[in-house]
């Protein structure tokens, strides 16, 4: 039988692409450009034998939803800007701990309540910072709606096999977005599940990573399943309990910190278009890489050969893209919805190798193709 | 690149306009087309500027906004300055509400045109807010992007339970309107 293509939004696809990985739990606070997600999750969660909860406030949201995950339960949240600032706090616990859940932030327009319909990618680098310490964590920013039910099933894989929080950074444009999508067979898309202790509970302790089968990465008993555990907020032992040990200390920031750099492979992400014999790379991601791979076709027309480097894993950030790009093109053109901040990764790896330029807008409208056309002309002409 | 049909629907909150955007873009995937509606809207539900954009295409879209406007629908005085300004080609039509907007603006590209959804829904169907509907049958009938079959199928997937008929002649009187014009 021929499978139904369905018009859908961001928000819905989001909701499906949950399902599909399985999701088991999901707390949140409803707010715009994010709100689809609740109701729709409020509305099919439930068939699924799932909870779906909504919380006094954002905080409790992703309190609740850590709380759910250390049960065993697939998780997830979904915010947008004021909220996501909320939820950093317990975002920093989830992170130490290592607690797998996913966070959806609908990016709009900021600071602070800023303009709740309108689109922004300002919270890139509030995802890589936004909680204090140094911390692990994974954002991916896709940049349709197909790719939205692809990214979030990918985005629940990676926080349940690594046991790294996943930001799934939308914004407003490509959240409310209605697009073309058929969904995948069950057993299409790979679903993981985290691992699970081997050894009975009186061995277990949960952050202790010498026998896990995946290097790094302990194994998780649900509270609940007989297994007893301690998890907090302060460094800890492998037993979980607190420890003002420096070199304990050390050794699992070391631990929590180099699993991102052993599993980067597995977690980068990206899309090339059109670099092969490029002069001129658009570095791009989420919706503003729309308007970048339709500049490429267009600046192609018009005799320059221009390229894309679309980044759908943005942190951890794959460096050596930038490197190798940076060496042969003439320039690199970066377009956000915000005053730069990819482009500050973006020149850092490109080590002065090259020229990076930024095509910025915060007017809460999407980037038009034609700006990034007439800066990549005017800057190639310019050269 | 295959040239795509992009249609803007723009005017204000209350007017339908959403609703109509996605009903063109089901009508499209109804035809094995590929299809993308965007919106924005502000925070009020009635009144404020709003749009709905509509890319149709035969293969992959890469833009899903509207970059070159083949169609611009204006029904409401608020929208005509943001929505009407990229404005690129000659043979594009804009479609301004002979009721709704107070004065046609002169503009450097593009056909203009003039038709009464407002006064078709209010008079003959005795529903203003119909003018949606009526609009998107007028748009069907200049641009043929989707067929009258598909739009009125998808009209009827989309619409509230009582109303098909009056969403059906809403339709047809679209059609009619776009009849009057020699393009």
């Amino acid at each position: 039988m021929e499978k139904k293509a369905l018009l859908i939004s961001g928000n819905e696809a989001c909701v499906e692409g949950a399902l599909y990985a399985g999701i088991q739990f999901y707390a949140g606070y409803p707010i715009t450009p994010s709100s689809e997600i609740p109701e729709g999750l409020a509305r099919k969660l439930p068939k699924y034998g799932g909870v779906m909860i909504q919380m006094e406030d954002e905080i409790a949201a992703m309190a609740a939803t850590i709380g759910a995950s250390l049960t065993g339960k697939k998780a997830m949240t979904a915010t947008s800007g004021p909220g996501f600032s909320l939820k950093q706090e317990n975002l920093g616990f989830a992170s130490f701990n290592e607690v797998p859940c996913v966070i959806v932030n609908v990016m709009r327009g900021g600071p602070s309540t800023g303009a709740p319909t309108g689109p922004s990618q300002g919270d890139v680098m509030q995802a890589r910072w936004g909680t204090h310490g140094d911390h692990p964590i994974v954002a991916l920013a896709p940049n349709s709606i197909p790719e939205i039910f692809t990214e979030t099933v990918r985005g629940f894989n990676i926080t349940e096999k690594f046991r790294i929080p996943v930001i799934l950074l939308l914004d407003e444009i490509i959240a409310h977005m209605r697009e073309r999508i058929i969904f995948p067979e069950k057993g299409e898309l790979e679903v993981v599940d985290r691992l699970k202790p081997t050894v009975p509970p009186d061995q277990y302790k949960p952050f202790d990573v010498t026998n896990s089968p995946l290097p790094l990465v302990p194994p998780m008993a649900a509270y609940g399943s007989g297994y007893r555990f301690h998890v907090t907020g302060l460094n800890h032992r492998t037993d979980g309990f607190p420890t003002n040990n420096g070199d304990l200390i050390e050794k699992e920031m070391h631990r929590i910190m180099d699993k991102v750099d052993l599993y980067k492979k597995d977690i980068f992400k990206t899309e090339t278009y059109m670099l092969d014999d490029a002069e001129v790379a658009i570095v791009a991601y989420g919706s503003s890489s729309r308007a970048a791979k339709y500049a490429v076709n267009a600046l192609r027309e018009q005799g320059i050969k221009a390229g894309m480097l679309r980044y759908i894993t943005i942190w951890p950030f794959d460096e050596a893209a930038i490197e190798k790009l940076a060496q042969k093109v003439k320039f690199i053109v970066v377009p956000e919805l915000n005053f730069g901040q990819l482009i500050l990764e973006v020149e850092r790896a490109a080590k002065g190798k090259t020229r990076v330029y930024g095509v910025n807008r915060v007017n809460i409208e999407i980037i038009h193709p034609h700006e990034i056309i007439e800066k990549v002309k005017e800057l190639f002409h310019g050269i | 690149m295959s040239k795509n049909t992009e249609i803007r629907l723009g005017g204000e909150g209350g007017q339908g306009l959403i609703l109509a955007g996605v009903i063109l873009a089901s009508a499209a995937l109804l035809e094995g087309k590929n299809a993308a509606q965007s919106q924005y809207y502000g925070p009020e539900s009635r009144g404020g500027i709003s749009k709905s954009e509509v890319v149709i295409s035969d293969g992959e879209i890469i833009y899903p906004e509207v970059a070159d406007p083949d169609l611009v629908l204006v029904l409401s005085d608020v929208a005509i300055g943001p929505y009407t300004r990229d404005i690129r080609r000659d043979d594009a039509l804009v479609v301004f509400d002979a009721d709704t907007v107070k004065k046609v603006p002169d503009l450097k590209h593009g056909k203009i045109y003039k038709l009464p959804f407002t006064m078709t829904a209010h008079d003959k169907l005795g529903k203003p807010f119909i003018a949606n509907i009526i609009a998107l049958g007028a748009i069907v009938g200049l641009t043929n992007v989707v067929s009258r079959e598909s739009i009125e199928k998808a009209v009827l997937a989309r619409v509230p339970k009582g109303t098909e008929e009056l969403n059906k002649t809403a339709l047809f009187e679209g059609f009619e309107l776009a009849k009057t014009i020699k393009k």
